[in-house]
C-alpha cells in the first residue's frame, strides 16, 4: 500500500479519536443541565411570542412557568385556559381556569358625533401625534383614530373602521395579549371581562371634561352625571373626575344603566334585542352602530 | 468689503418675507380678560401665590419662581383674579393658567413709568442679577430660559465676550428689528449695565444683513459706548440658534450637551436687553413684548406691543381679522413655531410672532419615500443625521437615537425644509426626543 495514503488515514483516525476524548470530557465538565419539562411546556404554548405574558417569548415564558414559586400566577392570553391546564398537568398540578378577557375600545367619538376642529398633517401614528398636541378634535381624551392599535397586533384582531374612524375588535381573534393598550397613548383601550355568551356593559368615554365642556367636544361623551351609578344595583359603577368607570368584577350585565345613561355613552354588546318598549336601547344600537 | 460672517455648516435659506419690517410698534388696547400661563419658561413650574377673587395691579407677583432655574410670573394688568383652573394652550392639552378679568390700568407704584433714558449704572453687579430675576426675564427669542441663570457664572468658568442675538433668522417675523430701531438707546444701556453683571469688557451684536438699517442705527450708537460692535452677517437660517451665532460670530464650537459658557460665551436675545434694562433701572417686570402679527393674506401685519396673557384671537383683530383663505395660525416663526389649536391660546414670555399661512401654504404635502439623498445630513447645522432619526423613531429604536445624540438636535426645521419627500423628519424627532428625555429622567431617578 502506498505509505501516504496509510498515514494519512492512520493521523487523521489518531486525531479524531483525541478530539473526540477532549470534547467528551468538555461537554461533561461544562454540562448545563435544564429541566425537561421547560420543553414540554414549551411545546403546549401556542408559540406566538407576542410577548404578551411580559417574558421574552414563549420559551421565556415556559422557563419563568417551571421556575416560579407559583405558578398559578402567571397567565398565556392567547393559549388561555386550555395551555395552561396542559402545562399545569406537566408541572403535576392543578390552575384555577380564568375568564377569558378582551380588547375593549372605550370611545365611541365617530366624525358623526365628535366633529374635527384642527387638521393633523403628519406620519400616521398616534404616538407621534400625541406628543404633539391633544388630538384633532376638542376632546383631548378620545381616540385618535391612526391606528397604533392594529400595527402591533399580531394576530389581525383589532382594525381601523374607514367611516368612524375608531378601532373594532374582532372578539374571535383576540387573545387579550394587551399589545394594543400599551401601544395606545390615550389609553383608550382597556381589557375587560368577556362576560357570559360575550355579554357585557361599558362605559365607552374616557373625557374627564366637566360635562358640558365634554357633551360640547363630543355627542355621546360621558357627562359625568352619575345616574348610571344611582341606580345600579351592585355598586359597580364608580364616577371620578366626570367620567364613569363600570368595574368588570361587580358588574352583573343587567343593563339598568344602558337605558339611564342621557349620553348612549354606556355599551351593551351580544346581547339579544330588547322589547320595543325599552326605546332607548335603540339609541344606544344606533349609537354603537 | 470682506465675505460677510456665517456659521460654517448646514443652514438653509427660506424666502424672508419681513411683511412688518416697516410698521412701527403699536401699544395694543388692553383686552377684558388675561390667560397667563404659570409655565412659560424652561425649568421649574413657578407656584402660584394668589388666591381666587384677589385684586391685583400691573406688575404684582403672581407666582413665585420655583427653583434657581425657574421664573417669577407677573400680573400683566390691573384687576380680580377670577380662575386657577387649567385652561388648554396652544397643543389642546390643559395648563394651569391664572385668568384675570382687567380692571382699569392701575400699575404697582414701585416701576418707574417716565420714558426718560436712565443711564445711570451706579448699580452693583449682584444687584443686576437679582434685579433681572426678579422680574422674571427670560430669553424672548423663543427659548424661554431665565436670564439670570446665564448671568450667573458657574465657579470655574469665564465669559469674556457676551453676544447679542440679534439675527431674527426666522422668515416673516420682526419684532426684534423693531425693538433695535425705536429702543437703541435703552439697548445700549442695558448692554452695559449685563456686560458689568458678568464682568466682561466686549459685546457683540449680531445682525443678518437683511436689516441694514438696523445695523446702521445700533453701529452709530455703539460708538458712544465702549466694548459694544456691531457683527453684520450674512442671511442663512438657523443663524439665531445659539451654537450657531457663537460659531458665526467667534469661530468657537460649543461642545455636545455643553452650554455657550464653556466656549467662554454669554448669548442673550436683543428684545431680552430691553426687559433687563426696563427691569433695572425701571424695576419693570416683565409683562408685556413686542409680537409680530404677520401673513401673506393679513390686512395689516403688524407689530404690537402686548401684555402677556392677551388671547391671540385680539391681536389678530388688530392686524386687520382673520382672512377667510387661513390654513394654519403658527405661534412663533413659521420654521420653529407650533401650529395653533385655537386662536383663544394667549401670548406667553416666549411668543415672539403670530403668523397667519393661507390654506395653499399650511399643508405639508403626501409624504414620499426616503431615497437618502442626504439633503437633510447637508441642512443640519449641528452635523446630525436626521434621516437615521426618523427610521429609527419609527422602529422605536430610542436607545440608538440617544447614541447618535438626538438631543443636541435644537429642532430648527431645516432638515424638513431641505427634504424633497417632505418626509416628516422633524415629527419623528420630536418623538424621540420626547422618549430619549424620558428614559434619561427616569434613568437620573434611579441614581
Amino acid at each position: 500500500m502506498n505509505p501516504i495514503i496509510l498515514y494519512s488515514v492512520l493521523i487523521l483516525a489518531g486525531l479524531g479519536i483525541v478530539l473526540a476524548i477532549v470534547l467528551f470530557v468538555v461537554a461533561n465538565k461544562f454540562r448545563v443541565d435544564e429541566d425537561p419539562r421547560i420543553d414540554e411546556v414549551e411545546a403546549v404554548l401556542p408559540g406566538a411570542n407576542c410577548g404578551g405574558c411580559g417574558y421574552p417569548g414563549c420559551r421565556g415564558f415556559a422557563d419563568a412557568f417551571v421556575k416560579s414559586d407559583n405558578p398559578s400566577a402567571m397567565f398565556c392570553p392567547v393559549g388561555g385556559n386550555k395551555a395552561m391546564e396542559a402545562a399545569a398537568a406537566i408541572m403535576g398540578m392543578s390552575i384555577e381556569a380564568k375568564e377569558p378577557q378582551v380588547a375593549v375600545v372605550r370611545c365611541a367619538g365617530s366624525p358623526a358625533k365628535r366633529p374635527r376642529t384642527a387638521v393633523y398633517n403628519s406620519a400616521p401614528s398616534c404616538k407621534l401625534a400625541a406628543s404633539l398636541f391633544a388630538g384633532d378634535t376638542a376632546c383631548p381624551f378620545g381616540c385618535l383614530g391612526l391606528g397604533d392599535c392594529s400595527r402591533v397586533c399580531k394576530f389581525g384582531a383589532i382594525a381601523i373602521d374607514p367611516t368612524t374612524l375608531l378601532p373594532v375588535v374582532n372578539e374571535e381573534l383576540c387573545t387579550a395579549c394587551g399589545a394594543c393598550v400599551s401601544a395606545c397613548p390615550k389609553n383608550v383601550i382597556e381589557l375587560r371581562k368577556k362576560g357570559a355568551k360575550g355579554r357585557r356593559v361599558f362605559v365607552s368615554c374616557l373625557n374627564r371634561d366637566k360635562g358640558g365642556v365634554a357633551r360640547k367636544a363630543c355627542g355621546v361623551a360621558c357627562i359625568g352625571c352619575g345616574k348610571c351609578a344611582k341606580i345600579c344595583p351592585f355598586e359597580a359603577i364608580t364616577v371620578e373626575n366626570n367620567v364613569a368607570y363600570i368595574d368588570f368584577e361587580r358588574c352583573k350585565a343587567c343593563r339598568k344603566c344602558v337605558g339611564e345613561c342621557p349620553t348612549g355613552a354606556i355599551h351593551e354588546v351580544n346581547f339579544p334585542p330588547r322589547k320595543p318598549a325599552a326605546t332607548e336601547a335603540t339609541t344606544v344600537a344606533e349609537a354603537q352602530s | 468689503m470682506s465675505k460677510l460672517r456665517t456659521f460654517r455648516k448646514g443652514g438653509v435659506h427660506p424666502p424672508e418675507q419681513k411683511l412688518s419690517a416697516d410698521r412701527p410698534i403699536e401699544r395694543l388696547q388692553l383686552p377684558a380678560k388675561v390667560y397667563i400661563p404659570l409655565q412659560q419658561h424652561i425649568g421649574a413650574p413657578p407656584t402660584a401665590v394668589v388666591a381666587k377673587g384677589d385684586r391685583v395691579k400691573v406688575g404684582q407677583l403672581l407666582a413665585q419662581s420655583g427653583g434657581f432655574v425657574s421664573a417669577n410670573i407677573h400680573s400683566s394688568v390691573s384687576g380680580v383674579v377670577e380662575s386657577l383652573e387649567p385652561i388648554a394652550d396652544g397643543t389642546g392639552y390643559k395648563r394651569p393658567t391664572i385668568t384675570i378679568a382687567v380692571e382699569g390700568d392701575e400699575w404697582l407704584e414701585s416701576i418707574d413709568r417716565s420714558t426718560e433714558l436712565n443711564t445711570n449704572l451706579d448699580v452693583a453687579p449682584d444687584e443686576i442679577v437679582k434685579r433681572i430675576a426678579e422680574a422674571g426675564i427670560v430669553g424672548l427669542g423663543g427659548a424661554t430660559f431665565p436670564m439670570h441663570v446665564k448671568l450667573t457664572i458657574p465657579t470655574g468658568k469665564k465669559a469674556n465676550v457676551l453676544i447679542v442675538n440679534a439675527v431674527e433668522c426666522e422668515p416673516y417675523l420682526t419684532s426684534d428689528h423693531r425693538v433695535m430701531l425705536e429702543h437703541g438707546p435703552e439697548i445700549m444701556v442695558g448692554l452695559q449695565l449685563l456686560m458689568k453683571s458678568i464682568g466682561v469688557e466686549r459685546t457683540v451684536i449680531g445682525i443678518e444683513n437683511n436689516k441694514p438699517d438696523a445695523i446702521a442705527h445700533l453701529s452709530k450708537l455703539a460708538q458712544d459706548y465702549k466694548g459694544i460692535e456691531v457683527q453684520p452677517l450674512r442671511v442663512k437660517y438657523p443663524q439665531g440658534g445659539e451654537k450657531m451665532l457663537i460659531k458665526a460670530i467667534t469661530g468657537r464650537e460649543v461642545p455636545s450637551g455643553g452650554l455657550p459658557i464653556e466656549v467662554g460665551a454669554v448669548v442673550v436675545n436683543v428684545g431680552s436687553v430691553l426687559a433687563a434694562y426696563e427691569a433695572v433701572q425701571k424695576r419693570k417686570p416683565l409683562f408685556e413684548r413686542v409680537v409680530t402679527v404677520t401673513g401673506k393674506q393679513l390686512e395689516k401685519p403688524s407689530n404690537f406691543r402686548v401684555r402677556i396673557g392677551t388671547p391671540i384671537s385680539t391681536l389678530i383683530e388688530a392686524a386687520g381679522g382673520m382672512p377667510s383663505d387661513t390654513g394654519k395660525v403658527i405661534s412663533g416663526g413659521p420654521m420653529m413655531g407650533k401650529a395653533l389649536i385655537s386662536t383663544d391660546v394667549a401670548v406667553a414670555k416666549g411668543t415672539s410672532g403670530v403668523v397667519l399661512m393661507p390654506s395653499s401654504e399650511a399643508t405639508k404635502g403626501e409624504p414620499q419615500a426616503c431615497i437618502r439623498c442626504a439633503r437633510c445630513v447637508n441642512a443640519c447645522p449641528l452635523g446630525l443625521e436626521p434621516y437615521l432619526f426618523a427610521r429609527l423613531s419609527q422602529r422605536g429604536r430610542f436607545a440608538d437615537m440617544e447614541n447618535e445624540r438626538v438631543m443636541d438636535c435644537m429642532e430648527c426645521g431645516s432638515c424638513f425644509y431641505a427634504c424633497p419627500a417632505k418626509v416628516s423628519l422633524l415629527d419623528y424627532i420630536k418623538l424621540g426626543k420626547n422618549e430619549v428625555g424620558a428614559m434619561i429622567r427616569s434613568r437620573n431617578a434611579k441614581k
